[in-house]
């Protein structure tokens, strides 16, 4: 389509659509807006915003494990008499951090951004629909996720302060510690904010799609973003049964996770007993492993369009990717024990469950080679996205890796609750998830704003955390193999066989605190090019997928000026004989050629 | 742009959007009362004494319950059925029925729980009732929003029928398969809960 065309269309259409937005008050269209785009930014910046915040709580504890027992400079004085007297911290504090660190970074940063921020946001402009099939309870999605993120915020003010048993609340401890019950309280809100999303995610996918756009020509992040959404779908629900259980157990006082004959300092516990710990770790690893998966499938999904897009070349392996990130989807529902091994629950069990987690590593490595296999022969372009991107790689690498020694019964017996673990799931989780969602961040930060991001600040910003984030987590490996326990209040100084590797305590701290700083680029990038990014084209990438070819930068409410049409598969790069090197994926096939022989258009037309 | 295939259906999958996303949102449900259940099967094989659950439970109150929701599952389907042959009086005649069902299983209940309570059997006296009064709540919490809904339907929303009727039919339908499953759901728990 040629640009008069093209203009001719945008100011057509462009007048009704904006009447429309202009008829919203401030409130419906920025607050409690049923625009997916608007509720896709709503999420991401509430997520970085909890990222940012879990990330602190982790910059305190560091100090505690580098130098325990002495106070906290700076900020020590504002942590409270009740949780750090004369700053320095006490080891319920310590346990508080710990659990909500886990908890804010995992269903109140990562899932947020990379389901309801990038899905949101994303997915519908890549399938080409106007709005998410249910705008309303799009909306209701955000809004009681915003409301589980006050509860977990305001837990650390109220009388038992936050949760303290680990964000895996094991039972018993998690029925009988201060706290839980806002944590729990919290949990119901994230669970149903979670199920309401992912209706709307697999209807939108199945129903929505535009003319033209069969399941094998959607972009690979759409495919990830559908499994993602059955993940959270099904294995959600277990653990809000699981966490009404617990809730009964904490405010009916009934036994469903404690066992008869309980003591506690030294007292029998004064209930009917009966119930089973063990119960509520088979409900929350029935939901937290596929929730590992929902951590990861949608980083692997913006890791392979940035890459498709910056090495110029189609995907390799498109369709064993797609049908592996399906297959992944229905084993991480049989993998889940393998978090129980210590448990003692027989070897028949653990013999089946590391057998499956050997299964389910497969795809996994078949979508990682698929993705490393698409930089060979590629013209690279190093933007910072394909940084972020590239460096996922080796990343996730390492933690997947690192998790297979884990994932088998016999090492996994040494290497149980050390900072091995740590140290193998931030590997996947941090470098491997936070960087890829960095990477889409800063790719399509166009597309939500029609500026682009400062290069210069997003490669300072990348380097630094490469180097910093590195220094972080390599050192727990050499920790846990030495069997530091990853609970530790004081970084194992009371231990014996702790002594070798405490040194690596400072320069693990002072890794976290030049990462924390390392941020600063980002957050003053982001902001700054808001206002003041270089302004730039609908398609800055020269991408081919729809939310570059066929929608303005912001798109207006409804998306897209003209209904789109999709012709092809999502990565036609560099098709022999097109003049360009990007084949869009809503180009219409000239007349009197076959559907998709994108080739045969003539040259010059464009 | 609209969005599509609010009210007709997409040709290639055969489905209106809300259908499609009632009947997910059934399998999360399944997901949930599944893992209940699964906990009551780990609790109960791994008690030392279980009772059966007519010992404590009254039996002939639940099996009428079981009538009350089964008819009300068969007046919202007649309710539907109403809307397609555009009778708009026969719909609320049986949607009002199926309320009353639900407020009838709903003062059973009420009654059972009652009682139990005022004998001491509370959800802390052990796990059976702790079970018992779980699954049975969130089955009335079910009970109770199929309700609003329905009542919604039946009052408030059925303007909708004036200038969208294709549209308000599909709701009626949608509500339908819901009410379906919360009574589903009940005769799954009657017999684990009372006969066993």
């Amino acid at each position: 389509m040629d640009k008069a065309a093209t203009a001719a269309l945008h100011g057509h259409d462009h007048a009704p659509a904006h009447g429309h937005e202009h008829a919203l008050g401030f409130w419906r269209k920025y607050v409690f807006s049923q625009d997916h785009k608007v509720i896709g930014i709503q999420y991401a910046v509430t997520g970085l915003f909890f990222l940012l915040f879990g990330f602190t709580l982790m910059i305190i504890m560091r100090w505690q494990l580098a130098y325990p027992g002495q106070p906290i400079p700076l900020i020590g004085s504002w942590l409270g008499e009740r949780n750090a007297p004369g700053g320095i911290m006490l080891p319920e504090f310590y346990n508080q951090l710990g659990a909500m660190h886990g908890t804010i970074m995992v269903f109140l940063g990562v899932v947020p951004l990379a389901v309801g921020g990038f899905g949101n946001f994303v997915m519908p402009l890549q399938i080409g629909a106007p709005d998410m099939a249910f705008p309303k309870i799009n909306m209701a999605s955000y809004w009681v996720y915003f409301v589980g993120g006050v509860v977990m915020l305001v837990s650390f003010f109220l009388p038992g302060g936050a949760a303290q048993s680990g964000w895996t609340s094991y039972a018993p401890l998690a029925d009988i510690s201060p706290g839980q019950t806002s944590w729990l309280v919290g949990m119901v809100f994230l669970i149903t904010s979670s199920l309401l999303g992912s209706i709307n995610f697999i209807v939108t996918i199945i129903q929505l799609r535009a003319k033209g756009l069969t399941f094998m020509r959607l972009p690979f992040f759409v495919h990830a973003q559908f499994v993602t959404a059955f993940l959270l779908l099904l294995a959600f629900p277990p653990l809000e049964a699981a966490a009404i259980m617990q809730l009964m157990d904490r405010v009916a006082h009934t036994s469903f996770f404690l066992p008869s004959g309980l003591v506690v300092t030294g007292q029998p516990l004064a209930v009917s007993g009966g119930g089973t710990p063990l119960l509520w770790q088979h409900l929350f690893w029935f939901l937290a492993h596929p929730e590992v998966y929902v951590l990861i499938l949608p980083a692997m999904g913006i890791v392979g369009e940035i890459v498709a897009n910056n090495t110029r070349k189609p995907l390799w392996g498109y369709r064993v990717m797609v049908y592996s990130v399906i297959f992944l989807g229905f084993m991480s529902f049989i993998v889940w024990a393998h978090h129980m091994f210590m448990t003692g629950m027989g070897t028949t069990m653990s013999a089946f469950f590391q057998t499956t987690t050997m299964i389910i590593s497969i795809p996994s490595v078949v979508i990682l080679s698929a993705l490393i296999i698409s930089l060979y022969g590629g013209s690279i372009r190093f933007t910072t996205p394909m940084l972020f991107a590239t460096a996922f790689m080796p990343m996730f690498g390492i933690g997947g890796l690192t998790g297979l020694p884990l994932g088998l019964a016999p090492s996994d017996i040494h290497l149980h609750d050390t900072y091995y673990v740590i140290g193998h799931f931030h590997y996947v989780v941090a470098p491997g998830t936070i960087f890829a969602l960095f990477a889409g961040i800063y790719y399509w930060f166009p597309k939500a704003t029609g500026r682009t991001m400062n290069e210069l600040l997003g490669k300072v910003h990348f380097w630094g955390s490469f180097i910093c984030i590195n220094f972080v987590f390599m050192p727990m490996f050499i920790q846990g193999l030495q069997g530091m326990n990853r609970r530790l209040y004081d970084g194992g100084m009371q231990y014996a066989h702790a002594q070798p590797i405490l040194h690596w305590n400072t320069v693990m701290s002072f890794a976290a605190w030049g990462l924390f700083l390392f941020q600063l680029p980002f957050v003053i990038n982001f902001f700054l090019s808001i206002w003041r990014g270089r302004r730039v084209s609908d398609n800055p990438w020269e991408a081919t997928t729809i939310e570059w070819t066929a929608a303005p930068s912001p798109p207006p409410h409804g998306n897209f000026p003209i209904v789109p049409e999709a012709y092809r598969g999502p990565y036609e790069y560099s098709v022999p004989g097109y003049p360009t090197d990007f084949l869009p994926q809503t180009q219409p096939d000239p007349p009197g050629h076959p559907a998709g022989t994108a080739a045969a258009i003539p040259a010059g037309r464009h | 742009m609209e969005i599509p295939y609010t009210v007709t259906e997409r040709p290639d999958t055969g489905l209106y959007n809300a259908k499609l996303g009632v009947w997910l949102f059934l399998a999360s449900e399944v997901m949930l009362f599944g893992a209940l259940f699964s906990s009551y099967v780990l609790l109960r094989s791994g008690a030392e004494e279980w009772p059966h659950g007519w010992q404590h439970l009254s039996v002939p109150l639940a099996a009428f319950n079981t009538l009350v929701l089964i008819s009300s599952s068969v007046t919202m389907v007649m309710s539907w059925a109403s809307l397609k042959t555009k009778d708009f009086g026969k719909y609320r005649l049986y949607m009002g029925l199926t309320i009353l069902a639900g407020l009838i299983f709903l003062a059973v209940k009420f009654f059972e729980y009652r009682e139990h309570i005022l004998m001491g059997e509370v959800p802390a006296h052990d796990t059976f009732f702790a079970i018992y009064f779980t699954l049975t709540g969130l089955h009335g919490l079910h009970v109770i929003g199929g309700m609003i809904v329905n009542g919604y339907f039946f009052g408030p929303g059925a303007r909708m029928w004036s200038s969208e009727p294709e549209r308000f039919t599909n709701r009626i339908e949608i509500a339908g398969v819901y009410w379906h499953f919360v009574d589903l759901v009940w005769i799954f728990l009657f017999p684990i809960l009372y006969l066993l």
